[in-house]
Order: C-alpha cells, then structure tokens, then sequence
C-alpha cells in the first residue's frame, strides 16, 4: 500500500534541480484518546478564558506576550507575527554537503522519505552520489509556514530527509559539569566494566515490542464487549546497600546466568 | 501512547522532571530524574486584547459550560461518537510491575544503533545523597563506548530507551519501537535504477564542489525565532507595547516563566535543589509544604499522588491533589 505524500519541494544546490515528494518514515501507533464530560460523555472542547473575568475570548481576538525576567509582558499581536513567518516557497536549499553523520543524531527531530516527483533520472543520480560519496546534505526549506533545517542522507538504498532541531532548541552537553565526588575506586570501576561486557549484546531493535500499548488496546476491547478490568495499586522497590558489593553480586548472578 | 488533548490537563512552564525512579544496574541501583535535552521555541503566551493571559478551560460539548478536571474522563472512540470509558487506574494496572524502574539488562555498541531510531533525548540527574554510583555508571559506559538498553513506562507510554554515556553525563534517548518506523516498501518508493551516468557525474561534481568538512552550528540557529527576538528587544527599548509585571506577587509568580531549564539542570547535576523542579516525598509539616507544593505543575502532583497510591487520585482537582499529598505526608 502507497504512503501519501505530505509535501513537495524541489532540492536545489549549484545548477541541480530534484523534483521530490515527502513522506513520513514514522507510523504513529500510538493510542488516541479523547476527553470526555463524565456526566454525558460528551467529548470536551477547549476555549481560552479570561481568569478574572470567566470570559471566552474567541481564537482570532487573542494575542501573544513574551514574558520577560522582571515579569514584563511585550504584546505582540497576530498580525505582525504573521510577518515574520518565513516567505513560502518549494525550494530546498543544500546549504552544502559534510561526511556522512558529520551532523549527530542528537539534532535529529523527524525522518521523511523522499520521492521522485515526476522525472525520476535526477532523483536516482542523487540517491547514487550520496551513496557512492559517502555524504549527507544539509537541507533548509518552508514547510506550513515553518522553516525547516535538515539532513539529506541515504537511508536503506533511499534519499531520506531528517529535520532538525534548531540550534536553540538543544541544550548542549558541553554547558553541563558532570556530578562531582571523591575519586572512583578502580576495583569497582574494573568491576562495572566486567559487568558491562558480560551483558553485551547486538543491538536488535525487532526485539522489542510495545507490550503496554498492546495490553491497552486489549483492555480496551475487552471493555467494549462490557468487561470489568482490575486495578492494583503501584509498588515500591527496595534499596540496595553498597556499590562495590552488589556488583560483584551482580556479576556472579550473570555468570550463573550465561 | 499519547494522551493527547489531556495533556493540557498539566500543562506548565517550569522545567520539571518528567519522571523519577531508578536505574538498575545489576544490583546497582541508582534514583535518577529525567530531565528534557530540548527546550521549546521561545516561549510565547496567549493573552487577550487588554494583555491579560488567558487559561485554557474545558467546555462540555453538550451542554456548553466549563467543566472541572474531575468532570473529565478520558475516552477512546470505537466508532462514530460512541466511547469506551477508561479510568486513570485502569491504565496504571497495565504499567509493569517495576514501573518506576529502568534496569539495564543489555548493552550494545553505541556505533549499532542506527541513528534514525532515536526520537528524545533526556538528562539524567542524580536523586539521592550520594553521586558515586552515577558516576561509576557513566564512567564506565562512556570508557566501553556502550549504551545501555531497555524499556520504561513513562506519562503513559511505553519507551525503548537507549541509556548513552557523554562528558561524564547520562542521557536517556528513546527510541522508536522497529514497527514505527516505515520501511521503504511501505512507501512504495519506485525501485532504485541506476543513474544516468553523465547525469551521476555532474551531480557529484556538483557535490563535490560544496563539500564541507564539518557543521556550521549557526546553520541551524532558526531565522524566525531571531527575527521574533529582535522585535521583542525593540519593543522593550521603546517601551511600546509592553506591560509591567503585576503589582500582586502571586499572580507575577503564577505568570513567569523564566526558571530556566538550563540553570535547573546545572544545579540538579551538582546535587542542589532547584524548587519546584521535582517531585519530592512530602515532608513532616503538611502546612509547611503547601506553597511549596503550589509551586509543582498538576501532573508533577498526580505523580506523586500516585506514588503515596492516594485514593481516588484521578478524580482530584489540583487542590484537593495539593491536600492529599500534604497529609499523606504527616
């Protein structure tokens, strides 16, 4: 079955020009819910009030205000925000090309497949470059009024373009102390180490399954043919003694176990 | 699992932790919060004509009044306007046991994990009196180059979460379970052919010609949110358009936004409290801890009525949340 495209665009950078279609690479599976008045179960809908004055105030009458330190508020109303919303346009424009995850996973937001958009020579010549380079592009492009940052990369034999998160949007590692303390003892670090290899594995992501939303979705069919389900109350975990001691511990329960 | 239009229910600004609880490690237990590596746009408030903020209220559909939160119940459509009712208990008794657990039975090379799994990162911070085991943790997955696997339920979903090891930091990065991620089939992307090869050789010229090395951060600084600032900055030099804080101290508290996520982060790490910025068992003098309790946003206080197990939890409104806690805490 065809994924429907979400958005068209044209890859622009030095003279090439790749008509492509958008589409998303993730599937929501999520488990949808709606709120509803307990009393008629009548699903909810929201309305901004005024707090003092309990008073609806319609969508297109409201404004934004930035707050500032002091408790300040700068008004700013829809109008002129809506002008300082990027210019719409098709284009996306390789800012340039850097080696392969030279852009790091932690700016990754979300993943869409590319397509060709009619004429396909263009699109399987860019799908063999970057394969055969070994590089990824970074990508700018408006999409519904936002501009977008993103990388361009081959992903299982296809063109795939993943959005970033602005610069401002991640808090950056190197700004953080890590937690102080005395020195590590380095029988026990020797110890963790051990440890860690000894419950070294491949990674298999097939391996996992959501097993909640699985049991959600159970519950919820069973309710709908009129069962009653249980509830339990949550429970606590019991605290461990010292470090060292419980990793040896530990690793003779995975010795036992391997 | 999304919960989609109650997320509102507990929506505020102060960055707080999404989640407690503990990483085992073997026998190695260590209490740990989450804490969001990303932070919003810049943040904006909807106020009306005269300024004022505006809340976000519920109205019932029916009968067109506005409703409290133990009004609500969430429902999940079967088929046109007919719903199955679902309790806040109900979905808690599908947690896992260990709900408040992420326990690291697996490690994997961190080079294995193909980067397109990855969705959210979070700091880990260290709860508790002491730091040792946190650091040992970080220390010696970071000198392995291994990440640590495993799943977690947290606000309602279940996550696969790889747990990396930074700078003597631990992150917690989700990541996407195998069957949301499409493969290219599902698509139906045309097969791949192979390219023209005159056509192949112009584009890698073409590549070639703007190959850089490495990124350039301030490619990825967002124009809109510069453009936006730079208003905001002329506005508050003019003086035009904007309103003083409130004279009132408890609504500029209720207002201000400005307890930074960064900062709480830098104090979390170092072992010092940020207040309001996580949630802690109630103490001895349940009077004492109401302002203090004020401060935590309403899904901060579910939380922790549904850690003391408070009766009746889900019906509460966010004072009658405050009240539990306090007395579960005497």
């Amino acid at each position: 079955m065809a994924a429907r495209a979400i958005w068209k665009g044209m890859i622009r950078f030095d003279g090439v020009r790749v008509p492509v279609k958008l589409y998303s690479a993730v599937e929501d599976r999520s488990v949808h819910f709606r709120l509803l008045h307990r009393k008629d179960l009548a699903p909810v809908r929201q309305a901004l009030v005024n707090p003092q004055t309990d008073q609806v105030v319609p969508f297109e009458e409201t404004g934004r205000a930035y707050i500032t330190e002091a408790g300040d508020r700068v008004l700013l109303d829809q109008a002129e925000l809506e002008a300082l919303e990027p210019q719409p346009s098709r284009d996306i424009e390789i800012l340039g090309f850097l080696p392969h995850q030279a852009i790091d996973h932690r700016w990754y937001d979300r993943p869409y497949y590319l397509g060709p958009d009619g004429e396909s020579a263009e699109y399987f010549a860019l799908a063999d470059a970057l394969e055969a380079m070994a590089v990824e592009g970074l990508a700018r492009w408006v999409m519904r009024n936002k501009a977008y940052v993103g990388a361009l990369q081959i992903y299982q034999g296809y063109p795939m373009l993943i959005s970033l998160h602005h610069a401002e949007e991640v808090i950056p590692v190197e700004a953080l102390e890590p937690p102080q303390g005395p020195p590590l003892d380095q029988r026990e670090l020797g110890l963790a180490r051990q440890l860690i290899e000894m419950l070294e594995a491949e990674f298999q992501p097939q391996a996992y399954r959501d097993e909640y939303r699985n049991r959600v979705l159970e519950m919820l069919s069973a309710k709908a043919r009129g069962k009653r389900v249980k509830t339990r109350a949550p429970r606590q975990r019991e605290r461990d003694e010292d470090v060292g001691h419980a990793l040896e511990a530990s690793l003779r329960q995975a010795r036992k176990s391997a | 699992m999304g919960r989609d239009d109650d997320e509102q229910l507990a929506d505020e600004e102060q960055p707080h932790a999404f989640w407690s609880g503990i990483i085992a490690f073997g026998l190695v237990s260590l209490p740990v919060s989450l804490f969001p590596a990303h932070r919003g746009h810049l943040p904006l408030k909807m106020v009306d004509a005269s300024g004022t903020p505006l809340k976000r209220q519920f109205f019932c559909g029916k009968e067109n009044r506005p409703l409290e939160r133990d009004e609500l119940v969430r429902g999940y459509e079967l088929e046109k306007e007919r719903y199955v009712v679902v309790e806040d208990e109900e979905l808690e008794a599908l947690e896992p046991e260990k709900s408040r657990e992420i326990d690291l039975k697996r490690f994997v090379p961190l080079a294995a994990i193909n980067p397109i799994y990855f969705e959210r990162a979070y700091f880990l911070v260290p709860d508790g009196d002491t730091t040792k085991a946190y650091r040992l943790l970080a220390k010696s997955m970071e000198d392995e180059q291994k990440a640590g696997i495993a799943t977690f339920v947290m606000r309602g979903r279940e996550y696969l979460v790889a747990i990396i090891a930074e700078g003597g930091i631990l992150r917690a990065e989700t990541l996407r379970f195998y069957d949301e991620l499409r493969p290219p089939e599902a698509i139906g992307l045309p097969e791949r052919q192979p390219a023209d090869k005159k056509r192949l050789q112009r584009m890698r010229a073409a590549i070639r010609k703007s190959t850089r090395k490495q990124l350039d951060r301030a490619q990825l600084d967002d124009p809109q949110t510069r453009s936006l600032m730079q208003r905001i900055e002329k506005k508050l030099k003019s003086g035009k358009d904007v309103l003083p804080a409130p004279e009132e101290p408890e609504a500029a508290e209720a207002e201000s936004n400005v307890i930074d996520l960064m900062q709480v982060l830098k104090e979390r790490l170092q072992g010092r409290q940020v207040q309001g910025s996580r949630p802690e068992p109630a103490k001895k003098q349940a009077g004492g801890r109401l302002p203090a309790l004020r401060k935590r946003s309403t899904r901060e206080l579910y939380e922790q009525a549904q850690k003391l197990a408070i009766p009746g939890r889900s019906k509460m409104t966010r004072e009658e949340l405050i009240e539990a806690i306090a007395r579960a805490g005497k």
